[in-house]
């Protein structure tokens, strides 16, 4: 059974104090060790992504035709793909572009789904009546099928698959937060808030956006690993990152494929990147949801 | 109850419409169109005339309105019109797509909810036990792993141990029930296995939620079997979620599953909508987008129907 909050455990024992958030993190680590498991390789996942040039063994984007598809080796930990470029350096350096394209899809697309849901919510009527039709709309296209869509009128490359990623989130993020926006509209704070003659833009801001924190944090931990999943799909289908950018699904495409049965090591370990980053975003994702949502809250 | 249904129908009239009118202009405003990308592939020098002649031919010179109306008094008469790409008529194009898609759908299905239901029950009658957990990180793990790189790792095992393929082309089941299963058997596992995580996870909160009701907890006290607590008073009322769910996604499956059908080579609605999309065969993307939005809306408005069938608060709201 979780502890009440505020029931600070001392970890350490009595007599160490340590800093708020290391305490924090220390019993959501006691608490829920799966969460604590997903947050380790996350973080091993930052931490790659952020000392790319140190750890990597060598330059992810040299192709050298004398050491085409080597098997892993103590050179190649990874082996070779089939332009004889280092499996490994390219896994490290793709988790930058996973983590650019699933943090900046996730944030932005929740984002902007919360405001339009609390918005909804807010105005009520017509307004939200008209915002409801336009998100069902998008929400009868597969996540996939409206994200190539995009790419396919605005092309590929980076930033054009984060737009693509971005805009299916909105109206699943939108579903959520009006939802626990309309019971926020029908407390008193925001009664008074409308009394002192605030503007909309205000109440909406200041006074509802903060109180819809909760299911917005779990929807961008759980949009993150999507992004992540959807990015390598759409990379996968040569409509995403284009060479020679190194990103997870981009190496599982063409020779990784065709050259399986000789080098099985290229369709394997890019694979196993996403499978873990995508795992672990969810794990911690599912343990911070168990602990932010106290309706879910099992005892 | 008719009362509900019908207004319930009427609703789907205009989030049909809203979808039809959305993928109309959007394609139009995208840059590029089928004829300049037919030509951009050949790589000769087409003259200006020619290519407007081309359009003309396609319906594509008219003004905007005209096309638009024309398209849906199209669809008042159950006439989707002909391919832009291939020339064929789309009924045609999507039917012989549609029996694999299809198929592939139901055997996912098949195996999302074999593998689910007693997972996620089990699960939640011991939670917080290592049975509980080693469920949750199985079906946190199907969420993670791209179905397509799953298949990979399919084709290739079977490659490398068995020294066998499945089978490159579809064989309807009909003709060689053999044949076609040794095919999808494979991408419905992939596909399956993913689609039982969502469902296995929904089972599991589901169970829990229902176990704490004061109707268990009566049930429980005047000493009924335990057994039948699971089966009459649990397990029934938690399925309602779990059904919307397994719906919800079987929907999806229809259109959604580009992916898959690229890696297990098969030929169904998903890679006819990339292969559409990318021609910009403005005529096929509209027909595939309507029927998959027509697929969901169905499925979201018979699920309405079960939940207001079930629960009697919903009918008579």
């Amino acid at each position: 059974m979780p502890k009440p909050v505020g029931a600070a455990t001392d970890v350490r024992g009595a007599g160490v104090s340590l800093p708020g958030w290391l305490q924090i993190s220390l019993r959501f680590a006691q608490q829920r060790p799966l969460g604590a498991a997903g947050a380790l390789i996350v973080l091993g996942m930052g931490l790659a992504a952020l000392l790319a040039d140190i750890i990597a063994p060598g330059d992810p984007q040299a192709s050298n035709y004398a050491l085409m598809l080597r098997p892993p080796s103590a050179e190649h930990w990874l082996g070779t793909d089939s332009f004889g470029r280092d499996i490994l350096s390219r896994i490290i350096y793709g988790s930058r572009t996973a983590l650019l394209v699933g943090f900046t899809s996730a944030f932005f697309g929740s984002t902007l789904g919360a405001i339009i849901g609390v918005a909804s919510a807010y105005f009520g009527g017509r307004v939200d009546l008209l915002i409801q039709r336009l998100m069902d709309i998008l929400l009868s296209f597969p996540l996939i099928i409206l994200a190539l869509a995009v790419v396919s009128i605005l092309g590929t490359g980076t930033m054009n698959v984060i737009l693509a990623i971005t805009i299916p989130m909105v109206p699943r993020c939108a579903l959520v937060t009006r939802a626990s926006a309309l019971a926020i509209r029908e407390t008193p704070y925001v009664t008074a808030a409308r009394a002192m003659g605030f503007s909309h833009t205000r109440i909406i801001f200041r006074h509802m956006l903060p109180n819809v924190m909760a299911p917005y944090l779990i929807l961008v931990t759980a949009f993150l690993g999507q992004a992540i999943l959807l990015e390598a799909s759409l990379s996968f289908l040569g409509l995403g990152v284009a060479e020679p950018t190194p990103a997870w699904g981009l190496m599982l495409r063409g020779a990784a494929v065709e050259f399986a049965e000789r080098a099985p090591w290229m369709a394997i370990f890019p694979g196993l990147a996403i499978s873990a980053s995508v795992f672990g975003f969810n794990l911690f994702g599912d343990s911070l949801r168990d602990a932010l949502d106290p309706k879910l809250r099992t005892g | 109850m008719q009362r509900y249904i019908l207004r319930r129908f009427f609703l789907m009239v205009p989030t049909l419409f809203g979808v039809a009118v959305l993928v109309f202009f959007l394609l139009r405003v995208a840059p590029g169109d089928i004829v300049e990308l037919k030509y951009a592939g050949t790589g000769a020098f087409v003259s200006k005339e020619a290519m407007d002649q081309e359009r003309a031919q396609l319906g594509l010179d008219k003004p905007l309105w005209r096309q638009f109306a024309d398209w849906m008094w199209g669809i008042a008469r159950f006439d989707f019109g002909a391919s832009m790409w291939t020339g064929r008529p789309i009924t045609y194009e999507i039917a012989i797509r549609l029996q694999l898609s299809l198929q592939l759908a139901i055997m996912a299905t098949i195996v999302a909810v074999l593998l689910s239901i007693p997972l996620g029950t089990i699960a939640a009658l011991r939670q917080d036990t290592w049975v509980d957990y080693v469920v949750r990180v199985f079906s946190i793990a199907g969420l993670a792993m791209p179905s397509f790189w799953l298949g990979i790792l399919m084709i290739l095992s079977m490659l490398i141990f068995f020294r066998w393929l499945p089978p490159m082309f579809f064989t309807p089941i009909w003709v060689d029930p053999w044949a076609n299963l040794s095919q999808l058997v494979w991408p419905a596992l992939a596909v399956g296995y993913r689609y039982s995580a969502v469902a296995t996870r929904m089972t599991r909160s589901a169970v829990l939620e229902v176990l704490r009701e004061d109707y268990i907890r009566t049930a429980r006290a005047k000493g009924l079997w335990e057994k039948l607590i699971l089966s009459r008073h649990a397990l029934k009322n938690a399925m309602l979620p779990v059904v919307t769910v397994i719906g919800l996604e079987f929907a999806f499956l229809i259109g959604g599953l580009v992916v898959t059908e690229q890696v297990f080579n098969l030929n169904g609605i998903g890679m006819l909508f990339v292969e559409a999309i990318t021609r910009r065969d403005y005529t096929m993307t509209q027909a595939l987008v309507l029927l998959v939005s027509f697929t969901f809306i169905v499925v979201n408005f018979v699920m309405d129907l079960v939940y207001a069938w079930l629960d009697p608060r919903i009918r008579y709201q």
